[in-house]
């Protein structure tokens, strides 16, 4: 009898689930559904559900990859510049985690305060000042723009002085009466250990980089050189002439990162909520 | 033999941690202090070009008009409203997910996780679609099937904030049900077994043990809401393709920041929106900090 009643349980949990789930993915299935239409449809009937299937086909798409938009140039863009900022943040916020975390110095707690100060105040205060910096360093319509003030994340600092705290100092000393630098036990030891908060982190740093939208917007002026955020923001005409590109476009950069999700879940699942109560 | 002092100074153990927070230091005094003092400095002056003058408050005083004080009331409303919205619902969500009935969590959970990995961008697109004003754009075919009218769902004060707090709902509900399960599996397997024996129901165990117990999540997931929630512009750039709602219904603190600072090229007036909006962050900051000060005072 008691087996019973949890078994309507579960069921009824997975049906609460399932509906939950259907009406999570409910807006990419009508993005994906709409990809497969011209996008003149959607201007004439609406963002819908309704599919002819017998007229389903992958123009689109085909229009997508025939070089004739720049399309591939935004990608291309928006791949560079995620690449290199999360290279550059990782190393540099893993250095400075690090230290932090592995030193007594004069002065590291009012910097550490400093950290956390700049973790607490929303970016965009100062993004007026910042794009002013940008122009006198020369730097507008430049990657380097987009990237430079990003380059040390508070968040990575924060999440690797974290994770390193939990590795004994001893470390360090039977590694130093070895004869390892400073430096080298740095790049020796505690590079190798850190792997697993690498791609945790590396995720976190890549959505952001992907997925950035107001900076980049700002930085870049010529057309060649906007990122993909921008690109589709900037093909939202209300003509909705350049909707086949919007609607395919906005599929294909979807469709790798899912593909990435499913592969590794749980770093993804670790970089993206990083900063939770663990801290 | 000068190379090799410089190299011995720069490989001593006092010296090595410096040098590993330099990045630190160098990019906090370039791109956050310096950006920071200049904005103060902006915001009492008149900036045009490469002169500027000291105006005083007069900034400050220009801010108090209808536009900003409306700009304020709607990125306050859009806080208040996603934080009770966004603690509630992945809260609930998450206890039904860990309930030892469930199967297949981890499937769920990830199906629920996939808004997250969207850019603004797209989701906003998607949101702007479906909330089209066609006849045939999907909530107004929803709708339709209740019979009621086709709605102009972006031009309406009320059927902007619904689609703004769905769009939100919809990106962040699975990320902060996320953080409430994490929460949610740190609690002590004993102290539910102890309230069983004691022969607590559901809700007596939900509200006296698993309410408490996740404090500290709910107080994280509380600060990054009302963090994001005051900040939140880019989604309303997107739902309205610009930063132009019709009447204002979805300017933001932020976006009036935006007008005035890129678009009308006041600077000054720019920086003192800034600098409104940082104080307004920094007494939710001393309340958060506050709260939980009590809080761990109280554990003690």
């Amino acid at each position: 009898m008691r087996l019973k009643k949890n078994n309507i349980m579960t069921i009824l949990l997975l049906i609460f689930f399932i509906i939950v789930s259907l009406i999570i993915l409910l807006p990419l299935i009508l993005l994906f559904v709409s990809s497969l239409r011209p996008g003149s449809d959607l201007m004439r009937y609406g963002l819908n559900l309704n599919i002819d299937w017998s007229e389903v086909n992958l123009n689109t798409y085909k229009l997508l990859f025939s070089g004739q938009n720049p399309y591939f140039i935004w990608y291309k863009n928006s791949l560079v510049i995620t690449v290199v900022q999360v290279a550059l943040a990782l190393f540099l916020s893993a250095c400075v985690g690090y230290g932090f975390a592995m030193y007594d110095f004069k002065f590291k707690n009012t910097l550490f305060i400093c950290v956390l100060l700049v973790m607490m105040v929303p970016p965009e205060i100062i993004l007026l000042p910042l794009y002013r910096l940008t122009i006198k360093m020369n730097l507008i319509d430049s990657m380097w723009g987009i990237i430079l003030p990003y380059i040390v994340v508070p968040m990575l600092i924060f999440f690797f002085r974290q994770y390193l705290s939990g590795i004994p100092k001893e470390f360090l000393d039977a590694a130093r009466v070895d004869g390892c630098t400073e430096y080298g036990i740095f790049y020796r030891v505690m590079v190798p250990l850190m792997k697993p908060s690498f791609a945790a982190m590396g995720i976190y740093q890549g959505m952001q980089s992907w997925n950035n939208f107001l900076w980049p917007m700002i930085v870049m002026r010529s057309a060649s050189k906007i990122t993909l955020p921008v690109g589709l923001q900037s093909l939202l005409s209300p003509y909705g002439n350049n909707y086949d590109i919007l609607i395919a476009g906005s599929c294909f950069a979807i469709i790798p990162i899912l593909i990435l999700f499913v592969l590794f879940q749980s770093y993804f699942i670790d970089g993206m909520t990083a900063g939770g109560v663990k801290g | 033999m000068k190379k090799n002092i410089i190299k011995r100074f720069l490989y001593s153990q006092k010296v090595a941690p410096y040098v590993f927070i330099l990045p630190f230091i160098l990019t906090f005094i370039i791109f956050f202090a310096y950006p920071m003092v200049s904005t103060v400095v902006m915001s009492f002056q008149k900036v045009s070009g490469g002169n500027s003058q000291f105006i005083g408050l007069h900034n400050y005083k220009t801010l108090w008009n209808p536009i900003f004080i409306k700009s304020l009331k709607n990125s306050a409303f859009y806080t208040i409203v996603t934080c009770a919205l966004m603690i509630p619902i992945p809260l609930v969500l998450a206890a039904m997910l860990n309930s030892k009935f469930m199967k297949k969590k981890t499937l769920f959970r990830s199906v629920m996780f996939i808004p997250a990995l969207t850019s603004v961008v797209v989701a906003g697109t998607i949101f702007r679609l479906m909330f089209g004003e066609l006849e045939g754009s999907f909530m107004n075919q929803v709708i339709g099937s209740f019979g009621l009218d086709p709605i102009v769902w972006l031009r309406r004060p009320t059927t902007v904030w619904i689609a703004l707090f769905l769009l939100c709902l919809w990106r962040w509900t699975g990320v902060n049900m996320m953080y409430f399960l994490s929460g949610l599996q740190q609690i002590p397997k004993e102290l539910y077994e102890s309230a069983e024996i004691d022969g607590a129901n559901k809700i007596k165990v939900f509200r006296y043990i698993t309410l408490p117990q996740i404090k500290p999540t709910t107080i994280y997931v509380l600060t990054i809401s009302i963090f994001g929630g005051l900040a939140m512009f880019t989604e309303s750039y997107i739902l309205f393709n610009g930063n132009k709602s019709p009447n204002n219904v979805g300017t933001t603190v932020v976006g009036y920041l935006y007008r005035m600072g890129w678009e009308q090229n006041n600077i000054g007036l720019a920086s003192a929106i800034g600098l409104v909006l940082l104080f307004i962050v920094m007494v939710v900051n001393v309340i958060q900090l506050i709260i939980n000060g009590t809080f761990k005072k109280g554990e003690n």
